[in-house]
């Protein structure tokens, strides 16, 4: 049973990774691997969020800190420090995990909003430094100069197709290993936590550090979100550590479904799909994306893939229930 | 087993509990009685690490654990259910449980293995036959009746392998025939498990059937304490808290 959990998540994550690569096939236009790019890194960012939110009850409205923090720490350690991209890959997620530790410490001991707008304060003061601090980060104008995509174990990710695999790969990598950590004793005591911390705490489990590694946890992979988007537009700009990033991975969980595991993805997809389509229609985006998270936030609060879940599972009750209607008992 | 000193504690100068000392031999059955405000849950929360106590020692196996954070005092063999189930209700009754056994093994921040725990599972399923809720237990806790949730409160609590229980009024918001119910079942778990059970209760009818020894707290004080027979033919209890209908009710 255990081994079949496991087995049936890896198989799960073949199957994608599978699919995922067979796709340019269907759609060859760069346009598609683009926007696949694109929706691995929120997809990782606004699921590392979920852990916060939706499994540890934790609203954080500063997770854009970690995505931002990840892009510049990324493209900084590419560009000023000549490291491969494995190397660099490492550093930022050790980073990520260090400042994710630091500020997670000072916030979860904080209550709901408070939290939230502690997460929020923290987010605006990296912004700021970012603005600031113009001889390192290029200041409001973003880093110049491009990211270095040196060749590391035969791929080149300065070939778009192997960048669209190796973000792939990432993306499908990251989801199975936050997949495993929600169904990992960790993630039950979080959701424990989640529910009823006094009680948690009544049962010997020490409430603020299970808080503080789902925060460590949920930072270190905001961070790889913020690494694909920077090496994929050979950049890092403030706009990635603005407020505004942490209110889109909210609202691509509103989106998708928090009670999901997979629902931030469908969200992550939803919300650029709806960026790509609306912004060629009219110029007025944010109108039309307010009409629809208003229309999910009053018509489906579960989210799409919410909404399925509770389909199939009333389905599959009904159809149980006819079953068994149908047999004489025994 | 357990022995509280001298345990004091105000809230904005009223003294909520006021000088108490009591001790409580391994493996008895006690109930705490007293009027409404008379401090009984404080005292729970007291000992159980919800307050810091102002002064006192509560000792606990030979350990003075007073103003110890909650999560450290269950782990030196404390186990606690409340007045109101405290439970988690997007998980199922087994889910529960099991991880209430995780954090009783320290097995709760497991990274790398997938729950539940194998070591975890026959642990589980024991303290569900032991309350009764083995046949729900795929059930959400949520969704459990009244009783049931108050059940799976307190097997929370045994899933700790607790040395003392302290349950907070477990027939609280029962009808009659549910509430003796209750009582048998805690009842049966305390003879089966010998472990030292406190609980707080209002039923006296209750209280002078179940409990081998009975301590009435009046105002955070120590009002009384005895058999049965001793305390409901105490005057001052009477007078606080009985009434005087209790005295001819003698067995």
């Amino acid at each position: 049973m255990i081994r079949s959990a496991l087995g049936r998540d890896l198989l799960f994550a073949v199957g994608g990774l599978i699919l995922l690569a067979a796709l340019p096939l269907v759609f060859p236009g760069k346009a598609f691997a683009d926007f696949v790019i694109r929706l691995s890194a929120f997809a990782i960012y606004a699921t590392s969020l979920n852990l916060l939110i939706g499994y540890g009850g934790l609203v954080s409205f500063g997770h854009g800190l970690f995505y931002g923090l990840g892009a510049y720490s990324f493209a900084l350690l590419m560009q000023k420090a000549g490291t491969s991209i494995p190397l660099a890959f490492a550093l930022t997620i050790l980073i990520n995990g260090a400042v994710a530790a630091v500020i997670g410490a000072i916030c979860i001991r904080l209550k709901e909003i408070y939290f939230s707008f502690l997460t929020l304060a923290f987010q605006m003061l990296l912004h700021s430094l970012i603005i600031a601090w113009t001889s390192v980060t290029g200041g409001d104008q973003g880093l110049t100069g491009g990211v270095p995509r040196p060749p590391f174990l035969g791929i080149r990710l300065d070939d778009p197709r192997h960048l669209y695999f190796f973000c792939c790969a990432v993306l499908v990598v990251s989801l199975f290993i936050m997949r495993h950590l929600v169904q990992s004793p960790f993630g039950y005591t979080l959701r424990m936590i989640r529910d009823n911390p006094r009680r948690a705490a009544f049962l010997g489990i020490h409430v603020w550090r299970i808080r503080l590694l789902a925060f460590v946890v949920a930072g270190i992979f905001g961070g790889v979100g913020g690494m694909l988007i920077s090496l994929f537009v050979s950049s890092a700009y403030p706009d990635f550590a603005y407020w505004t990033v942490s209110g889109e991975g909210v609202f691509m969980i509103l989106l998708g479904g928090m009670g999901v595991f997979l629902g931030p993805l469908a969200g992550a997809g939803i919300l650029l799909l709806l960026n790509d389509l609306v912004t060629r229609l009219t110029e007025h985006y944010s109108l039309v994306l307010g009409i629809v998270i208003l229309a999910f936030a009053l018509g489906l609060r579960k989210g799409v893939l919410g909404f399925l879940k509770d389909w199939w599972t009333k389905r599959a009750a009904g159809t149980k229930g006819r079953q068994s209607a149908a047999t004489p008992a025994a | 087993m357990l022995t509280i000193e001298h345990l004091r504690k105000s809230f904005g100068g009223v003294a909520a509990i006021n000088d108490v000392s009591l001790h409580f031999e391994p493996g008895s059955l006690t109930a705490v009685i007293g009027p409404n405000g008379a401090g009984k849950t404080t005292f729970f929360n007291l000992i159980t690490g919800a307050y810091r106590p102002d002064a006192g020692r509560v000792v606990l196996g030979g350990e003075d654990i007073a103003g110890l954070p909650a999560p450290v005092i269950m782990r030196r063999g404390m186990g606690r259910a409340f007045q109101v189930a405290s439970i988690f209700s997007s998980l199922t009754v087994r889910e529960s449980i099991l991880g209430a056994v995780n954090a009783h093994r320290r097995d709760y921040a497991q990274l790398l293995r997938r729950f539940p725990l194998a070591r975890a599972q026959s642990h589980a399923d024991e303290v569900m036959e032991l309350v009764g809720l083995s046949a729900r237990a795929h059930v959400l806790s949520g969704n459990l009746s009244h009783g049931d949730q108050k059940l799976l409160d307190i097997a929370l609590a045994l899933a700790l392998e607790p040395r003392v229980l302290l349950l907070d009024e477990p027939t609280a918001g029962m009808g009659s025939e549910e509430r003796w119910q209750m009582i048998e079942t805690v009842h049966q778990l305390w003879a089966r498990k010998q472990i030292t059970l406190i609980f707080i209760e209002h039923d006296m009818d209750i209280v002078f059937k179940y409990a081998q020894t009975i301590r009435v707290l009046s105002y955070g004080k120590v009002l009384a304490e005895g058999t049965a027979e001793q305390v409901r033919r105490n005057p001052a209890v009477i007078e606080a808290y009985l009434g005087a209908h209790f005295e001819g009710r003698a067995a």
